[in-house]
């Protein structure tokens, strides 16, 4: 069964650089759990430290309540899938899987009974005898998987293992990863770049930028309601209007930005004469008729990119400020051609204004 | 065999084709080739005056052999000096393996430039200019003997180079190059996250070792193996710089043939370690399981 995973004002420190920088987060037993940022932002480093390939420069790793400093990855409850896989390619499927049993002094037949039912559960029927290099990626994927459950882990640390894979396969892994984590209860801890990842598998995702812990939050408060602009511009598209603040109205306020001022929520608080940054996503955009509508943009069509789903609409303001526009194909979207003028707005529910802060990273 | 051609022909012109040819064929026959069958030939034929070779005499005959598998004191020469060139192979494994490990996997960056340069720097000077200094060394009077004296370990001088102790410990030293880099090479292509793998799930540093590491290098381990029992079978060098009566090595008694004109013994002698080293390396071969394609790589 799993355990939970306390990591305590954990910073991990490589020569003047802060890979890690306190970082507070509690993983609940069974969680599962995805660290997602762009590459080069700690996750990885968070990852190894969790696993005992290294220690933190400062700050507390806990396992099941135990303190973790010290101990090295051999002696720590969790398995790692690495993002090669890093599968034993002079053993046999059998004998991978089987490895860290074979470490833990398990007799043999005992071994092949319990490696047979991790066959079983990964679907590797036939493979058993084969060498790794014999199989296709899915099939590596699986063989990862199985031997890193062999040693019954408390937490299962997983370093973006499907990025090698192609989108089809991709989709098919994740359903299978969620549910390989709904049967065995492992605590999952996920580390990816990319979102729908993220998002699809994970009962909470953290999101980190350079070193730091941005956001913990289930997947729809992440997308829907993000705590900084970092989160904003990395999960999903967006669109970003400038200005400072000229008035506040109780969970709203109104910003005024080139293109005008406009209505929107803000969960940050700010107050009046602060600058900030509107995000707007490109499905809560629409076009109206109404040229009196609050949160009014009047623009030209620069370019329409038919989707199938969807449309993909970029409009350009008189102020020559670019906006994404999403339209649904589902035959409610009046027929727009490029090089028209359209009148766009949003509710100022779907929108919200953030400290400006690095979103530029992202 | 036909499209091998064809594609040489294609990729490489005639002019390549014929270049490689003449030199890869003037190598194999003038360097290798002739020069064994002369050896094999003088190994076949008694040792006669200059005015009856080619006489009635001058036949082929197995006797050289028989000289040696009847001479008593040569077969245990001969025995003494597989085993210690047996000897030196592993103390070299098993000094180099470390090293090459570490270079390979532990130390990065500018280290491993700095550390290559250091097991190398010994060999910018001659081998036998190398044994001398272990002489030096070694010697009744030499600086070991010197600072044991001085530290008040030894009262006298230690006798270093009685038996063969000196001359197996100038050997691994003089070879350590040639088993360090095969392994070195092996071990570099090991991924480390293979290493971090069998870790995190569980396995000791040992265990590591033996299901990973050592699997992998076994083609380096192999070529060292083999190239260090070779270089120690078939040195004169060290024997004669470092070694005591006691300590005659088989080349020894081969040179010493050639030294009294006995050409025909000291071929037939030098045929039996050639064909020992041969058999030697097919052993190795068939223990780490490793073919001869693989040796190249």
């Amino acid at each position: 069964m799993g355990q939970d995973v306390e990591i305590a004002d954990v910073s991990m420190r490589f020569g003047d650089f802060y890979a890690a920088r306190d970082i507070n987060v509690h993983i609940e037993a069974g969680e599962f759990f995805s660290f997602l940022g762009p590459s080069g932002c700690g996750k990885t480093t968070l990852l190894r430290l969790v696993s005992g390939f290294m220690d933190p420069t400062k700050g507390q790793i806990k396992i099941g309540g135990k303190d973790m400093i010290g101990i090295g990855s051999n002696n720590r409850p969790t398995a790692m899938i690495f993002q090669n896989l890093a599968l034993f390619p002079l053993m046999t499927v059998m004998e991978n899987i089987g490895f860290g049993l074979e470490v833990r002094g398990v007799p043999k037949v005992e071994r092949i009974k319990k490696v047979e039912e991790l066959i079983e559960l990964v679907d590797l029927f036939g493979t058993g005898e084969r060498f790794v290099s014999e199989l296709s990626g899915g099939q590596m994927q699986r063989v990862a998987i199985a031997r890193a459950l062999a040693v019954n882990p408390a937490v299962l640390l997983l370093d973006e293992p499907l990025s090698a894979l192609d989108l089809k396969l991709r989709h098919h892994m994740r359903a299978e990863l969620r549910n390989i984590q709904r049967r065995t209860g492992v605590t999952f801890i996920y580390i990816t770049h990319d979102q729908t990842e993220a998002l699809t598998m994970s009962d909470r995702v953290g999101v980190m930028s350079i070193g730091k812990l941005e956001q913990v939050a289930v997947p729809d408060i992440i997308y829907n309601n993000p705590a900084t602009a970092f989160v904003a511009s990395f999960v999903g598209e967006t669109n970003r209007l400038q200005g400072t603040i000229s008035s506040i109205d109780g969970e709203y306020a109104v910003l005024n930005t080139a293109s005008g001022p406009f209505s929107c929520k803000n969960p940050q608080r700010m107050s009046k004469g602060e600058e900030g940054t509107i995000f707007i996503r490109p499905e809560t955009v629409f076009m109206t008729k109404e040229s009196n509508a609050s949160n009014l943009l009047a623009c030209g069509i620069q370019n329409l990119s038919f989707e199938g789903a969807y449309a993909v609409v970029t409009l350009k303001t008189e102020q020559g400020q670019l906006l994404t526009m999403r339209l649904n194909n589902d035959g409610t979207a009046p027929r727009i051609k490029a090089d028209e003028n359209v009148n766009v707005t949003f509710n100022r529910e779907n929108a919200f204004v953030l400290k400006s802060g690095d979103s530029s990273s992202a | 065999m036909r499209d091998f051609w064809k594609n040489a022909l294609r990729d490489l012109g005639k002019i390549g084709v014929a270049y490689i040819i003449i030199t890869v064929g003037t190598w194999l026959v003038f360097m290798i080739l002739i020069p064994q069958l002369i050896m094999f030939d003088y190994s076949l034929r008694p040792m006669l005056a200059l005015r009856d070779i080619g006489g009635p005499k001058d036949v082929w005959t197995l006797k050289n052999y028989i000289v040696f598998f009847t001479n008593k004191l040569h077969m245990a020469i001969f025995f003494k000096t597989i085993w210690s060139s047996f000897i030196v192979t592993l103390v070299a494994l098993a000094i180099c393996y470390p090293i090459a490990f570490y270079l390979a996997k532990v130390v990065r960056g500018a280290k491993v430039g700095l550390l290559m340069l250091g097991l190398i720097i010994p060999y910018w000077i001659n081998e036998l200019l190398r044994l001398f200094a272990w002489q030096l060394i070694l010697a009744d009077s030499g600086i070991l003997n010197q600072l044991l004296i001085l530290l008040g370990i030894i009262v006298d001088p230690i006798n270093f180079r009685a038996g063969n102790g000196a001359v197996i410990l100038g050997m691994t030293y003089a070879y350590i190059l040639f088993m360090v880099f095969p392994i070195y090479n092996v071990m570099e292509s090991l991924d480390r996250n293979q290493l971090d793998a069998a870790r995190d799930l569980g396995a000791s540093w040992l265990r590591i070792h033996r299901r990973i590491v050592m699997p992998h290098a076994k083609p380096g381990i192999a070529v060292g193996c083999t190239m260090t029992f070779m270089l120690a079978a078939g040195t004169v060098a060290a024997p004669q710089l470092l070694g005591s009566p006691s300590s005659f090595w088989f080349t020894q008694v081969i040179n010493t043939n050639f030294e009294c004109a006995n050409w025909n013994q000291g071929a037939a002698y030098a045929t039996v370690l050639m064909l020992l080293c041969m058999i030697f390396m097919f052993i190795m071969l068939k223990i780490f399981k490793v073919g001869l394609k693989e040796l190249t790589q």
